[in-house]
Order: C-alpha cells, then structure tokens, then sequence
C-alpha cells in the first residue's frame, strides 16, 4: 500500500482495509491461498486483486484504480471464494485467511457479463462518435466479454445536459457509469472536492455542490477527474477547430509552443510505450500540420527562472539586508495554474507569499504579442498563439481576463496532448515515423533547466542552478548538476543548500542556509498550507508546488492512462533528455541575455518585465454563493 | 440571506458542533437538527457545516440529497407523504390520492402557495396492515379513506 499513503481512506473504507505486517517472515505474517488450483504465498492483508495481479491472473476492473483507494462499487472484479455465501470483490477482499478462490466459474462469468449488459443499458451513445473510442475502459471491457447485444436494452436519450460552462473540462453524465473514480479523485488524492454522489439509487449522479455548473463551484481545473475517468463522461474543452480554422487562414500567423511533458508522454497516444520523447519528431509534424512556427516553451520556462529567482533574491536582500518585516518568505512558484486556483480559493489570505511571475505559458504569449511582433513587423492581432501543455487547467488560465498586458490575449488556445494527437491524427501523420527537426529560431533554443519543469521538482532545481551561481558564482554541488534531493515522487521533500562563498553583490546572504519545499498534488500542497499556517515554514525560502501528481508529467491533459509507473518512465525520459543538452543552466541560455539586452533592457523585475511578464492575483475565497 | 441571519446561523452549527462533535459522524445529528429548526438546511448552512467539521460542501449536499428528510430548498410547513407501496396501492390509495389532490389544487411534489403543505410520496412505512397510510410530519394516520384524509388535511395549520 506504500504508494497509496498519500491517499485519505475514508471511514467507509477502512473495515476493508487490512494493513500488512511489516515484517513477513514472522508466523501468520503470510498466507497461503488457493487461486484456480494454484498455491500461492501472500502477505497477509493483501487482496485478492493485487494476489492475482502479482501472480498474472488476470481480473477486469472498472472502479478500481491505483492512485485511488479502494471503492469497491463496479462489481466487475467478482471471485468465487469458497465458503462464501454471494461471489465477492477482488479488489476489495483482503486475505486474511487460507482461502481458495475461483476467478473464472460459470457463475462468475455470467455475473460479470451481467454487470456490464447493466452499466451499458444506461450508458448513453454510441462509440464511433465518441472521443475515447478505442480507449474506453467500459468499450474494452465489452469485448472481452463478447456482449453481442444489449440484453437489459440501451438507452436512447441523453439523460443530463452536457455541462460545457468551465472553460477547461466538459462533463456529459449520460455517458457516467457512477465508478466514482473522479470522486476519489477530487477529495481524496487532490482534497479539491468538487464531485459527489447525489441523490440515491436510480436517480444517482455525479454532481456538484447543489448541482451547479463547474464554472460556478470551486474546481481548480486539474483534470486529475479526466485522466481517472474510465468512460467519456469527462473530457477537455477542446480547442482544436478553431485552431484548424486559424491554421486554414493564410492571414493568421500561427505559432506553436511545447511544454517538455506533452514530448514525453505523446508517444504513448501513438501505441509507443511510456518513457520516450518525441521532441524533433513532434517539431516536424507540427509544421506539417500547418503551424507558422514552433517553439519551445523552455525558452519562456528559463525566463520564468531568471524573473523567479530573481524575485526571491530581492525578497531575500529586503528581509535580511533591509529588515522589511512586511517582506512574505517562502515564495511560492506560480507555474501550475491548478495550483493558483487552488490557493486563490483556500488560501486566499496567503496570495502575497505567491511569486508574481507569469506561468511560462503566459509568458511566452506576452513576449509572442510584444517582442516578435515587433521583430518580425507582423500584427499582434494577426498572431494566433496556441499551447501544447500537458493540463486542462492552462486552458482556464489562459482566458483569465488579466492576461493581455500586450492588449491581445497572451495565449489564445490551450492543447492538450490528447488533443494534440487527435489533431496529429487527423491530420495523416504517424509520429514515431516523423524525422527530427529542431525548433525554430529564435525561441527554440532553451537550456535543460527549463525542461525539467515537467517534473516534480524541476521548478525548483532550475531555480537553484541559477540562484546558486548567482549568488556565489559557482555551479551547484551537486554530481553532474543533479539536485537529487529535488527529484522522486514523495509527496513532500525539504532540503537545503549553504551559500558560501558569495560574490559581492550578495554578501548579505554568505552562510545562509537556503532552504526549499516541494510538493506536488494539491493534497500535499494542503500539507504544506497547513504547515505554513501553523509558522513551521518560517525559516524556509522557497517552495515549488504543482498541483498535479508527479508534476506537469502527470497532467490532466495527458494520454489516457497515467499511474505512478508511468509518471516514472515520463520522469526518466525528461532527465535523460535534458543530460544531452549543452546548456543546461537557464542564465546561460543565449537568447535569454538576447532578450534582456534588447527588450527588456531595464533587466529582470523591471517596470516592463513587471507589465508583460508578472500578473496578479485573485482573493477568491471558498463560499459558492 | 441577511448578515444577522447568516450570523446567527453560524452560531447555531457551532452550538450543535460543540454539542455533536466535529468530526463526520456528527454530519447527520447536525444536518437533522438544523432541518428540525429551519424545516430546510441551506446553501449557507451547508457551507458552514463543511466548514465546521472540515470536509467539502458537496459532501454535506450529497448526504442531503439522499435522504428524503432533510432537503435543500424550503418546503412547505408540513409535509405530507403518501405511501405508494403496493399493499397501500391496493387498500385503495388511488382514491385518496385524487381527493388530496383535489382538495389542495397542487399534484406531488409540490407546495400550496400559502406554503402550509407539501404533497410528496414516500415508499413502504410499515404499516402495510393498515393501509392506506399517510405521514404528516412525523404522525402516521392509517385506514385512510377520501374523506378522513380531506379531514386530517384541514386539521393541519
């Protein structure tokens, strides 16, 4: 159950759940159980789920998930356990006692297929018109089975209003098979709560608070609900038409940016396995598509280092040089939009303490409509900016109405890898078979710093990279500039670094321990919240928060499924991508000293830096009026 | 909602917090105490539960939306429910069902304009013996017929 701690088991659950002894060579520390005729040793607690798992028995499952506790409310996992009156959940029976278990009786069978004719009698629609036919966990379900008819009868009628009022994800509860996998989702793993169960019996669905459109309740936009959905019933709003329609008009300049995870993960929308980057494959197909150009979002992830850092060492000379009190340290990044929601709406009295940087996708967007605009003599209003991001909630941010400091929107479209794909799809192309190319100029440079961005922790090893070497003209200690305390997937790291050493300008901070957090899911961010409220974080500086499990890599836009091994491969391909960079330090990157040598010449925080790249915050507060 | 109300109703669930607890287990004492008083639990009211006992408001809306004696928008000052389980059905429930009707000018599931009573069903109370019966409040009248209910309504005030 190790990677399911993080997880709050509600008080329903927890007569099932039987905690392992720790250790199992001790007498009754296993259990011996009979599974089709086969022995097998487990330790005690184990379910007969994760016994058969382990032992390639294959059970079909709808409600269960990995990143979720268990729910128990499908019934598609039934097992003969011998001595039991009724068949039972694999997924919910912990082994306790030497049992014999039949996974594939006639009984079993019959009640499984029986299962899935009643989950399909009130699924509404039809598959071919469905954007997750061929990735449908009910579908696939269905032919294993071989239901050839709908013996409990279909229905024929949308039974809820689809709910398009949030801009980043669109809930059709026709298509809902009331899993409940987005309720676990929503309160348990990232404690947004959003969704519930309402009403009882036929009448049940997934709702909101007194069943109010999403834009109207307090959702965050992470999409989490989306990448646990088995079925269609949640989906992002997507943006692809309008961008064909931009790409088919001759007078729009279209410019794209990729954010470092879509690269790793998209592959996996093309049946390749998890763990391999697709970056000069994408580029290409990208610009047979149609794009104008394509860049990098590192670029603008660099520049979010160099405005990041920056802040914080001016935060740091006014606490400690100046005794400004009113001065709010840690400062939080302010890359992951869902997390932005998040603490606008919980922990609106804690707003000063975020970083005033734009996301590197708004970023990007205002230097797009300023700078290039300027550079290459085209209109601001004829440029169409679009963003493959690995998340929903990019989508949100990029129609918050503060985001025009340019006059014209930063980001005009939000993609999502999925959509990216579908659009790649469409568009005749196989991607693994793409050749490479690079980025274009002069956006397409960026340093390894910037790609990590996409994991856990990455934020924050780009910041120290910079801060390090600014503040003592050194590179990091650390092997190969892998700061390893700042990687892997615990939900909440601190670590610490001594600044020694320091050059002139940041004397102030010689001997200062310079401490950081990072988190990620916003149910560690709570974690963290929590901690700060209660002053344990006084002494540290800074924190990076993603509100997505394992970072923007486990993002709600990306490919369906996404469970903690293949956060990890998606983790891996990332490092191992930014290892063969040249420039893997975001002040060393040569368009960034370009851009503050002839556009944002007052330097970084400056007045116009402070107009194009900083934003500001909303008090949203947690009342649903 | 007016801020003196909102005011006191804060205080009222921090009154049934301190007397039930404040963690989910008391959800329900709560949400019934707070129905017993306002004959409905509010949008307001739900958010000051979940924040009192520090879960989320769609949790409290889901508990309420489940059970049929606790609602979230006001209701009339009595509820009356009519069991349409089959062996009420059969004792003649029909007739009784249209003479109520009738007798109101409103159909189930909805509220005279006075706001005195509330039409709705409810399945099986228990009393199939006696059937046709009726719920009012929390009064059970059974061996109903047209008139002895027609009577039993105009006893309400």
């Amino acid at each position: 159950m190790s990677k399911r701690e993080n997880i709050r088991i509600p008080v329903s659950q927890q007569p099932f759940t039987v905690s392992k002894p720790e250790d199992t060579t001790t007498i009754g520390g296993t259990v011996t159980v009979q599974i089709n005729e086969k022995k097998i040793s487990v330790p005690l607690g184990t379910t007969i789920l994760e016994a058969c798992r382990q032992n390639q028995i294959h059970i079909p499952t709808l409600c269960h998930h990995e990143d979720l506790c268990i729910a128990g409310v499908c019934r598609i996992c039934v097992v003969d356990v011998e001595g039991m009156r009724t068949l039972q959940t694999a997924c919910s029976f912990p082994i306790t006692t030497p049992i014999k278990i039949h996974t594939s009786t006639p009984m079993v069978r019959k009640a499984r297929r029986h299962i899935i004719d009643l989950l399909l009698s009130e699924h509404y629609g039809e598959c071919y018109s469905c954007f997750r036919n061929g990735n449908c966990e009910l579908q696939s379900l269905a032919k294993e089975y071989g239901v050839d008819g709908y013996t409990f009868g279909h229905t024929d009628k949308p039974q809820y209003k689809v709910d398009r009022s949030s801009s980043a994800v669109v809930r059709d509860m026709s298509k809902c098979i009331l899993c409940k996998r987005c309720v676990r989702t929503c309160i348990d793993l990232q404690e947004v709560g959003v969704l519930e169960a309402i009403n009882r019996g036929h009448d049940t669905h997934i709702g909101t608070f007194l069943d109010k459109p999403l834009a109207d309740v307090i959702c965050i936009n992470c999409g989490q609900c989306i990448n646990r959905c088995p079925t269609a019933a949640l989906r992002a709003n997507d943006p692809s038409d309008e961008i064909w329609e931009a790409i088919d008009n001759p007078q729009k300049h279209v410019i794209i940016q990729t954010a470092p995870s879509p690269r790793a993960a998209i592959g996996e929308e093309f049946g390749i396995e998890a763990g391999h980057s697709f970056t000069g494959e994408l580029n290409t197909a990208l610009r047979r598509i149609g794009f104008d150009k394509v860049f990098d979002t590192n670029f603008t992830a660099d520049l979010t280092i160099i405005e990041e850092g920056t802040e914080l060492l001016n935060r740091l000379k006014k606490a400690i040089v100046d005794k400004d009190s009113s001065v709010k340290l840690p400062q939080f990044t302010s890359c992951s939009p869902g997390w932005i929601k998040f603490i606008e709406h919980f922990y609106p009295e804690y707003l000063d303490y975020l970083s005033t940087a734009k996301s590197p996708q708004q970023m990007f967007g205002a230097i797009m409509k300023t700078f290039y605009a300027k550079q290459t003599g085209i209109d601001p209003a004829d440029i169409v900016t679009v963003a493959l991001m690995p998340c929903s909630a990019k989508k949100f941010e990029c129609n918050r109405p503060e985001m025009n400091a340019s006059g014209f929107k930063d980001i005009d479209y939000g993609l999502t890898t999925r959509e990216m794909a579908k659009m790649i799809r469409e568009a005749g192309i196989y991607l693994p078979e793409m050749p490479k190319s690079n980025f274009d100029e002069p956006f397409g440079d960026a340093s390894g710093a910037g790609l990590i961005f996409g994991a856990t922790g990455g934020v924050m090893e780009a910041a120290l990279r910079t801060v390090y070497e600014l503040v003592t003209g050194r590179e990091v200690p650390f092997k190969n500039l892998a700061i390893e305390p700042c990687r892997g997937f615990a939900g909440v790291k601190q670590a610490s670094v001594r600044l020694e050493g320091c050059v002139e300008q940041y004397k102030f901070l010689e001997g200062v321990e310079l401490k950081f957090v990072v988190a990620h899911g916003t149910a560690n961010a709570k974690k963290v919240m929590e901690m700060l409220r209660k002053g344990e974080l006084s002494d540290v500086h800074f924190v990076e928060i993603m509100a997505c499990p394992g970072g923007c890599l486990g993002g709600g836009g990306q490919p369906i499924p996404t469970n903690a091994e293949i956060r990890k491969k998606r983790a891996q391909a990332i490092y191992a991508e930014e290892e063969s960079l040249s420039v893997r330090k975001s002040h060393e990157n040569p368009h960034i000293k370009y851009i503050y040598e002839n556009f944002l010449t007052e330097g970084p925080c400056g007045k116009l830096s402070h107009k194009l790249l900083h934003t500001h915050y909303l008090k949203r507060g947690k009342f649903i009026s | 909602m007016l801020e003196y109300e909102k005011n006191s109703l804060t205080e009222e669930i921090e009154n049934l917090v301190k007397q039930y607890g404040s963690d989910r287990p008391a959800l329900l004492q709560i949400l019934q105490s707070v129905q017993r008083k306002h004959k409905y639990v509010s949008d307001f009211a739900q958010q000051e539960i979940a924040r009192l006992l520090n879960i989320h408001p769609v949790e409290v809306y889901s508990v309420i939306s489940f059970y049929s004696f606790i609602c979230s928008v006001p209701k009339g000052r009595n509820i009356v429910r009519l069991c349409r389980t089959i062996s009420c059905d059969m004792a003649g429930k029909e007739n009784v069902e249209s003479a109520v009707k009738r007798e109101l000018g409103i159909n189930f599931g909805e509220t005279t304009s006075d706001k005195r009573i509330t039409l709705e069903y409810t399945n099986c109370l228990g009393m199939c013996d006696q059937g046709p019966a009726m719920l009012v409040n929390d009064q059970v009248y059974t061996h109903l017929n047209p008139e002895t209910a027609v009577n039993i309504l105009n006893g309400i005030k």
